[in-house]
């Protein structure tokens, strides 16, 4: 079984007001397609032209409260993933998004972190030790910790992965 | 310990005997509504899997509904790419332009609905079914494609929120403005997780096509579902549309609740949601006599025949101000059909309304009236968040179709019952 990362490090993309949500991170006028990597080209459009210049393979997205809320649409963890974001980081999640994030093996970090870190900040994920940290300015806070449910599905690679290993056990 | 009805729908689909809120269950779906936006994408992932069957194809609807009739070759590729599955997968209950709904109306109207089922699409506003005695959650294209795959789904139990509806709603007020009332109230992450159920002799007095508005927006809350048990009303709406036998649950008295409200909708108003939030309302009379560019009346929240009705009761003999434009979308090819007979069409015609077939359109900025920088709409649909309309330095109200109706007539955000009077 693929174990999870243990420390994940990246640069910090903030964006601290409550309530971002997934037509702000994709537009509905994109959605006619969902291959990711051009969905990828309008990641954050709508709250951050500037995103999709910035953003390398790695970062993190760090956010307030209900993160992601409003359509149910997926391809906001697509353009996200195809963009380079490796990890969202928020205070908290609406349940759709969370749920798309680990049915996609995303990983999608419960903690109150905007205060702590600065765009362009470096920072790492350390999953072992429960903690994540601002490299730039040696600030750290721990994370609610992933459920054992959710740690399965991404350690599985998602949800359709999960459930093809579940059949063939049962096979 | 007494279960509520969520937690009753969720024990009988995953075979116990009992559940309580936070438990993770698999449980089997009674119905799995498809549209033309995330369900290409599932059906992407089965086939990259080598998974060439759904597990049930008499489970599944199947509705072009977002960017239809289709706008742009990329929208057409996706509706054919449903339209080839369905065909390929033998899923018979398929409504192709010229029958087709947004598909949170269409499938309580057909009479795929029923109460004490489980059922998942993959979009946000499917709490709206709830409404009906039925489990009912939005889904992102993953689950999707897991639900058509195995027929099950996994399901975090959610606590739930009882809130009780007393008196009867004054004239000139309506369900959207009990359930805008309600979000401005609790925040549109207030019920984040959880369940909303609804119950009260104010439910009484609302007919399914109302109640239908108050489940949709329980997504603007956070909602995981909204739900009301089924009772006369809702049997006689299910019972005119299908022989299908079904199963009703109710809550027990001593189940538990996270939270409980207490609502008298005779104290209500008409109610407008301000820009950018669902949870923004405020009563009419609290607010500025906004200068409006767009009214758009119509979406799987007030697009129904009860909605179009009220709506031309206003418009009839008055006409659009200039200025100002209204579109009319009737939810489904159905409701099309019952304004013509009714002659709504004509009155929103000569009133100088746009008409449109039945979609999703410009509630999600998609197309039929997408909003330009700087411009302003009041809508009957669903959020307001940034941009969800089109540009994103355009602006959006929320409000009934009533207050939508005299808005566009005056051009200024207007209280529907200076018209009603």
């Amino acid at each position: 079984m693929p174990e999870l990362p243990t420390n994940l490090k990246g640069f910090a993309h903030v964006y601290e007001r409550a309530h971002i949500n997934t037509d702000e991170i994709i537009p509905a006028r994109y959605l006619n397609v969902h291959e990711e990597a051009e969905l990828a080209k309008y990641a954050m459009e709508d709250i951050d032209v500037d995103f999709v210049k910035r953003v390398k393979p790695g970062d993190f997205v760090i956010a307030g409260d209900n993160f992601g809320c409003g359509s149910s649409r997926e391809h906001a963890i697509w353009a996200l993933r195809g963009a380079g974001i490796k990890v969202v980081v928020a205070k908290s999640y609406s349940r759709i998004f969370f749920r798309n994030a680990i049915n996609n093996g995303f990983l999608a970090i419960e903690a109150d972190f905007c205060d702590n870190v600065k765009n362009g900040d470096e920072v790492e994920l350390d999953l072992t030790a429960g903690k994540f940290r601002n490299l730039t300015t040696g600030k750290e806070a721990s994370f609610v910790p992933v459920s054992d449910f959710a740690r399965e599905l991404i350690e599985d690679g998602g949800l359709l992965p999960h459930i093809q290993k579940k059949a063939a056990k049962a096979a | 310990m007494g279960m509520t009805i969520t937690e009753k729908i969720l024990a009988a689909h995953s075979g116990r005997d009992s559940v309580v809120p936070g438990e993770i269950v698999n449980a089997k779906l009674d119905l799995i509504v498809c549209h033309d936006v995330t369900t290409p994408p599932a059906v992407a992932m089965l086939k990259k899997l080598g998974i060439n069957k759904v597990h049930d194809p008499k489970k599944i609807l199947v509705t072009p509904d977002h960017f239809v009739p289709n706008k742009d070759i990329k929208s057409a590729e996706l509706s054919k790419q449903l339209r080839e599955w369905r065909i390929e997968q033998g899923i018979e209950r398929y409504y192709e332009i010229g029958n087709h709904g947004i598909c949170h109306a269409i499938a309580p109207e057909q009479g795929h609905v029923l109460p004490g089922q489980t059922i998942v699409c993959g979009d946000s506003h499917t709490t709206t079914m709830g409404a009906l005695g039925t489990f009912s959650s939005g889904v992102g294209s993953t689950d999707l494609a897991a639900a058509l795959a195995t027929g099950e789904l996994w399901f975090k139990v959610p606590e739930s929120m009882l809130f009780e509806l007393n008196g009867d709603l004054p004239f000139g007020v309506y369900s959207k403005d009990i359930i805008l009332y309600i979000i401005s109230k609790i925040g549109v992450d207030g019920a984040r997780y959880r369940a909303m159920e609804y119950r009260g002799s104010g439910l009484k007095s609302l007919t399914m096509e109302a109640r239908f508005t108050i489940t949709n927006m329980a997504i603007e809350a956070g909602g995981k579902s909204g739900i009301m048990p089924a009772d006369e009303i809702a049997e006689d709406y299910v019972k005119a549309r299908t022989k299908e036998p079904y199963t009703i649950y109710g809550s027990d008295e001593d189940a538990n609740y996270s939270e409980k409200f207490t609502i008298n909708l005779s104290e209500l108003e008409p109610i407008v949601a301000l820009p950018d939030l669902p949870s923004n309302g405020r009563f009419i009379g609290e607010i500025e006599r906004t200068k409006m560019d767009q009214v758009y009346i119509g979406s799987c929240t007030n697009g129904r025949i009860e909605d179009l009705r009220i709506a031309a009761q206003i418009f009839k003999g008055n006409k659009v101000a200039d200025g100002t434009r209204a579109i009319v979308v009737p939810a489904t090819t159905e409701v099309w059909k019952m304004a013509m007979k009714e002659g709504l069409l004509e009155i929103f015609a000569d009133a100088g309304c746009v008409v449109s077939t039945a979609t999703c359109g410009a509630c999600l900025g998609g197309h039929m009236g997408v909003l330009g920088a700087e411009e302003k709409c009041l809508s009957t649909t669903n959020r307001n968040f940034v941009g969800r309309m089109g540009s994103p330095k355009s602006k959006v109200y929320l409000a009934s179709p009533a207050t939508a109706a005299a808005t566009a007539i005056t051009g200024t955000i207007t209280d529907p019952r200076e018209f009603l009077k």
